[in-house]
């Protein structure tokens, strides 16, 4: 197996690009690491990106903040003026793994790595987050609902990386939640999640929202349907109910060893009203 | 061949293991105590914090090899062939081994020859991870590569994981040549139900007629893990003489040392065992898995062999506990007195002969003095790992069945929980259901503790609801050897030979040291190796302070046998006028007056002398185990939306004998509580239609982390054991027995429905919910 820790991002695409048979990035480890210790996965290649200055830092600009794929979960916690814009993507980043794996793992690695049940992502979803993708052709912006194709699946081509994470800047009344059902109170994973972003205008009717659900289908999804039901409303008794009833009728999941179809369809539809309450009342909704 | 019978399992030896309880004039009971009863630091405390403490995995020897075991895929299969030639020919892999390198030198001993194919499947995979090949490499990645050169034909077979589809006609056969045990006459037909027993006494079918309520249920657990965070680990070494050594985490390492050589055709002598510290057993460090391969590879390599099992290995192939199917039928008059008691119980042993069954109909009914019982068990036969001991085996699960249709009887005869089970509960002198008649025991103190329990009276708010549940436990004695040797500087060197798996060398320690009258201080406490002591049974049935004190407290009365008759010597006087008082000779009689008390430090330096090194010794069986009582009272909160719960309060109240450490009793009686509230709420082995197991590991195996756990309150009662010189009673397995049943007791307080499916995890508490909500 070979390890490169390059400086820049050019000479990690190289690498990425030039390598032969499986090329893995590594940033903070907590999934790739895991992997390898248990004979999953047997890298020839491993890029760590810990190195390339820019990818560790979280940047605040007129258009909103960046942060780069290096930065861990720990260190986004700790960015005040990114809990205080969206306070849904921070805690969904605090919840993944323990403490130690916190101050170790990274949103990137959480999208890239796939999983319907990743923490970060149904958050990201909601947020309207955008990758910023580095390749041998150059640069190019997606939306992170693009980036995950199926369970351990995602979007990028040989030789590409995500290099950023672009959350958009919070405008007027806006808040965002995220939720998960475990079985125990931490160190464990999402049997379903939710994640809401919403905007109200001046009488505190919503105007804008997204609703990402996780670990009801093969990836994280954006559900439209469950957005719909609360846009031009208070949150009412009403719209929390359409909304529930949409965030059900998005579930394809499957039975396994985490829970059943029909608990997580039904808990998909309670989680995502209460995300949906908290968000508004971050927003400032009364 | 081995010298010495094949020590049984204790679990597999009911008669030995189930002490019957002599009822004694206690007058050995003690109360005037120095050292028992404080709360020294123990002597392991700072190495373990410290990570100097040397576990399984932590011994390494020079030259060592990597051994790595092949596991089947598949939960049943015919073996038809393994072709290790190419993985023989990989450079670094010194040895192979296969059923084929273990020949059966078990001599017709059919417990130990199951124990055998356990460790290495002979023609037959079982189970998904039963081991059918194992390497030893100069290291890992080698030792991995070879594993995938191991070619195995397999003949995949009709496979059973669930213990009710096992039973049912026409089920896939886990052993196609097993007739039932203890039917008569004897079916000529293999089933998978390897041995009836019954329990009970009087006339059940009479008693039933004079009842006014009766309340008949049935309930299923699901299989669960002992959880303990050490994964197995050992290194062999086997020289070409013929001897060997075996460093081993484990509860036993005498029973390791018996089994493995047996296993591996040595005189016992020849095999010496050392035991390291332990990080958790639970009973699943009672049987041996990688040992005895570990062993085979090193005498075939003649290289020293290391194997240390993943998480995923612990999960598909040591020793969970069963998986239950339980019936039970308890009917009472309106005035709360119970008339009549029956229980069917099925319990799974994966695909070996197991007591697990019978473990859980001698325990069901033991809290309650009943005229009319019976108790029914089946050992079912399964394809999945052989059921290894877990804390107090087989009792939790007949105490979830039967503790709640006490419950629910209780409330439709209108009385309250608590005063339903004192009306009923055992006292000195009830003939047992199981057998014997019980000495003085402490369920009623705990039910009457219980009841004035603050716990009992704190408010409960919204979704929440309170259960109470009583629990038992054998305990056990057994075979215990133990030496003291006093040092020159007159410190005190104690060796026992039961692994210390809960702070038993502190226990022990603070026993002798109160025999002595020295200090806690003065007492070293070591675990010795196989080589240096006699025969000790294992770590299991709570016996290791109760056994090892005794035994210890003996030896000390042995040692100051030898420290009179050096003083006499060293003051010229008869023996007879010199007692041991608070660690000093001291010399009777007016006529001595002038004779200042001589201190074991005075003693021991003139030990050279006065006839050489001083020591005490004892051997003993130490009968009388006193049977261990407790009731437990949990608070549970429910999300009506989720099914998710949460322990808001515990309470465990159980009855010590005599609590030698209280702290580490405390420790004893929160440990099995949290097991216990795992077991009710989230731990289950879940296997797929393919037979393999979805959750081996502790991401989907699910125990309770800290932040699940309320600070867990004890109460410690001591009613002494009138077999222990000091009133001792094991402590270490009856915590566990109460929590499924006062979780699911409390969750239908909360919200109106009977929970008989544990763990009551959120889909399952949804599902009835819900289905309440329809009704």
């Amino acid at each position: 197996m070979q390890y490169e820790a390059p400086e820049t991002t050019k000479a990690a695409v190289g690498l990425l690009a030039k390598a032969k048979g499986s090329a893995y990035v590594l940033a903070g480890g907590s999934d790739l690491l895991v992997r390898m210790k248990g004979g999953f996965v047997e890298p020839d290649l491993v890029v760590d990106i810990k190195r390339i200055k820019p990818m560790r830092e979280i940047r605040k600009t007129a258009s909103g903040f960046t942060i780069g794929a290096a930065v861990s979960c720990a260190e986004m916690n700790e960015n005040k003026a990114l809990i205080k814009a969206w306070p849904g993507v921070v805690e969904a980043a605090g919840l993944i793994g323990s403490k130690q794996v916190q101050s170790r793992c990274t949103v990137v690695g959480n999208l890239c790595n796939s999983s319907p049940a990743a923490d970060s992502v149904p958050a990201l979803f909601a947020a309207g987050a955008r990758a910023v993708i580095q390749g041998p052709r150059g640069k190019r912006k997606v939306a992170v609902e693009d980036i995950p194709v199926g369970p351990g699946k995602n979007a990028l081509k040989k030789g590409e990386l995500i290099e950023a994470i672009e959350l958009p800047a919070r405008k007027g009344k806006s808040g965002d939640a995220y939720l998960r059902f475990i079985p125990r109170s931490e160190m464990d994973i999402a049997v379903v999640s939710a994640g809401v972003s919403l905007t109200l205008d001046a009488k505190g009717v919503i105007k804008d929202a997204r609703v990402a659900l996780g670990a009801v289908a093969p990836t994280v999804v954006l559900v439209k349907a469950a957005a719909k039901a609360i846009v031009g409303t208070k949150l009412d008794g009403t719209a929390l109910e359409k909304l529930g009833e949409a965030a059900s009728a998005a579930c394809s999941p499957i039975d396994d060893k985490r829970g059943t179809v029909e608990f997580r369809t039904k808990v998909a539809a309670v989680l995502a009203r209460r995300a949906a309450e908290i968000a508004y009342k971050r927003a400032g909704g009364k | 061949m081995a010298s010495e019978s094949t020590m049984a399992h204790p679990f597999e030896d009911a008669p030995n293991h189930v002490t019957p309880t002599v009822i004694h004039d206690p007058v050995l009971a003690r109360t005037d105590f120095k050292s028992v009863g404080t709360r020294p630091l123990r002597p392991d405390g700072l190495d373990k914090v410290t990570g100097r403490a040397r576990y399984g995995a932590d011994f390494s020897m020079p030259g060592q090899l990597v051994g790595l075991v092949l596991r089947s895929p598949h939960a049943h299969a015919r073996i038809r062939k393994i072709d290790t030639s190419k993985a023989e020919k990989l450079p670094g892999v010194k040895a192979i081994v296969t059923a084929a390198d273990l020949p059966d030198h078990t001599g017709g001993d059919q417990s130990m020859y199951d124990i055998l194919e356990n460790c290495m499947a002979r023609g037959v995979a079982k189970y998904d991870g039963h081991a059918v090949a194992a390497v030893a490499a100069v290291d890992a990645p080698t030792a991995r590569k070879a594993l995938k050169l191991i070619k195995v034909d397999y003949e995949v077979l009709p496979h059973v994981t669930d213990v009710d589809e096992a039973v049912k006609p026409g089920a896939p056969l886990v052993n196609p040549r097993l007739l039932t045990e203890g039917v008569e006459p004897r079916p000529t037909k293999p089933s998978n139900i390897a041995k009836r027993t019954e329990f009970g006494h009087g006339d059940v079918d009479a008693g039933f007629k004079q009842a006014d309520v009766i309340v008949t249920r049935s309930f299923r657990t699901e299989q669960t893990h002992q959880g303990y965070i050490e994964p197995h680990a050992c290194v062999a070494s086997v020289s070409p003489d013929g001897t060997g050594e075996l460093w081993v985490c484990t509860q036993g390492h005498f029973v390791y040392r018996n089994h493995c050589a047996m296993l591996l055709g040595m005189d016992v002598s020849r095999l010496r065992v050392t035991s390291s510290e332990i990080g958790g057993g639970f009973g699943g460090k009672t049987h041996v898995w990688a040992e005895p391969v570990a062993l085979a590879l090193s005498r075939k390599a003649n290289r020293p062999v290391k194997i240390t099992m993943t998480r995923d290995e612990v999960f598909r192939a040591s020793g969970p506990t069963s998986a239950t199917s339980i019936d039970v039928r308890i009917g009472a008059r309106k005035d709360g007195t119970i008339v009549a008691a029956d229980a069917t119980l099925r319990f799974s042993c994966g695909p070996y002969y197991g007591m697990w069954a019978e473990l859980g109909s001698m325990t069901a009914f033991a809290c309650y003095d009943l005229k009319n019982v019976r108790t029914v068990g089946y050992e079912v036969l399964v394809n999945r790992p052989k059921t290894a001991a877990y804390r107090a085996p087989s009792a939790p699960m007949a105490a979830f069945a039967v503790e709640s249709v006490m419950d629910e009887l209780a409330h439709k005869i209108g009385m309250n929980e608590v005063d339903f089970r004192i009306k009923n509960a055992a006292r000195q002198g009830t003939k047992a259901s199981y057998g014997p008649v019980y000495g003085p025991i402490g369920i009623g103190a705990t039910l009457e503790a219980a009841k004035k329990h603050p716990h009992m009276s704190a408010p409960l708010g919204k979704n929440q609801g309170r259960g109470m549940a009583c629990g038992f436990w054998f305990n056990f004695g057994g075979q215990t050897c133990t030496d003291i040797n006093v040092g020159p500087d007159g410190s005190v060197t104690l060796t026992v030979g039961t692994v210390d798996v809960g702070g038993s060398r502190a226990s022990i320690a603070l026993c002798v040291a109160e025999e002595l009258g020295v200090s806690y201080e003065q007492v070293k406490c070591i675990v010795a190796d196989t080589g240096s002591l006699g025969h000790n049974d294992m770590t299991d049935g709570s016996r290791g302070t109760f056994s090892s004190s005794m035994a210890g407290i003996f030896a000390a009365r042995n040692a100051i046998t030898v420290l009179r008759e050096r003083a006499a010597r060293m003051w010229e006087i008869p023996v007879d006028d010199v007692k041991w008082e608070d660690g000093h000779a001291k010399a009777v009689g007016e006529k001595y007056g002038n004779l200042a008390p001589l201190s074991l430090k005075e003693i021991a330096a003139a030990a050279v002398n006065t006839g050489g090194p001083i020591a005490g010794h004892s051997e003993i069986v130490a009968d009388g185990a006193g049977v261990s009582f407790a009731t437990h009272i949990a608070d549970v909160e429910v999300d009506p939306e989720t099914g998710r719960s949460k322990i808001l309060r515990y309470t465990v109240i159980q009855d010590a004998g005599k609590a030698v450490h209280p702290a580490y009793v405390e420790g004893q009686y929160q440990g099995g509580a949290a097991q216990g509230i795992g077991w009710a709420l989230n731990e289950e082995y879940i296997y797929g239609k393919d037979g393999r197991l979805q959750n081996a590991g502790f991401l989907d195996y699910r125990i309770p982390v800290c932040s699940d756990l309320p600070m867990i309150d004890t109460q410690i009662l001591e009613i002494p054991n009138p077999n222990h010189p000091y009133g001792v009673r094991g402590v270490g397995e009856t915590s566990i027995v109460p929590p499924l049943a006062a979780i699911a007791n409390a969750m239908s307080n909360a919200f109106g429905v009977r929970m008989t499916h544990v763990p009551m995890s959120p889909p399952r508490v949804l599902k009835a919910l819900e289905a309440a909500k329809k009704a």
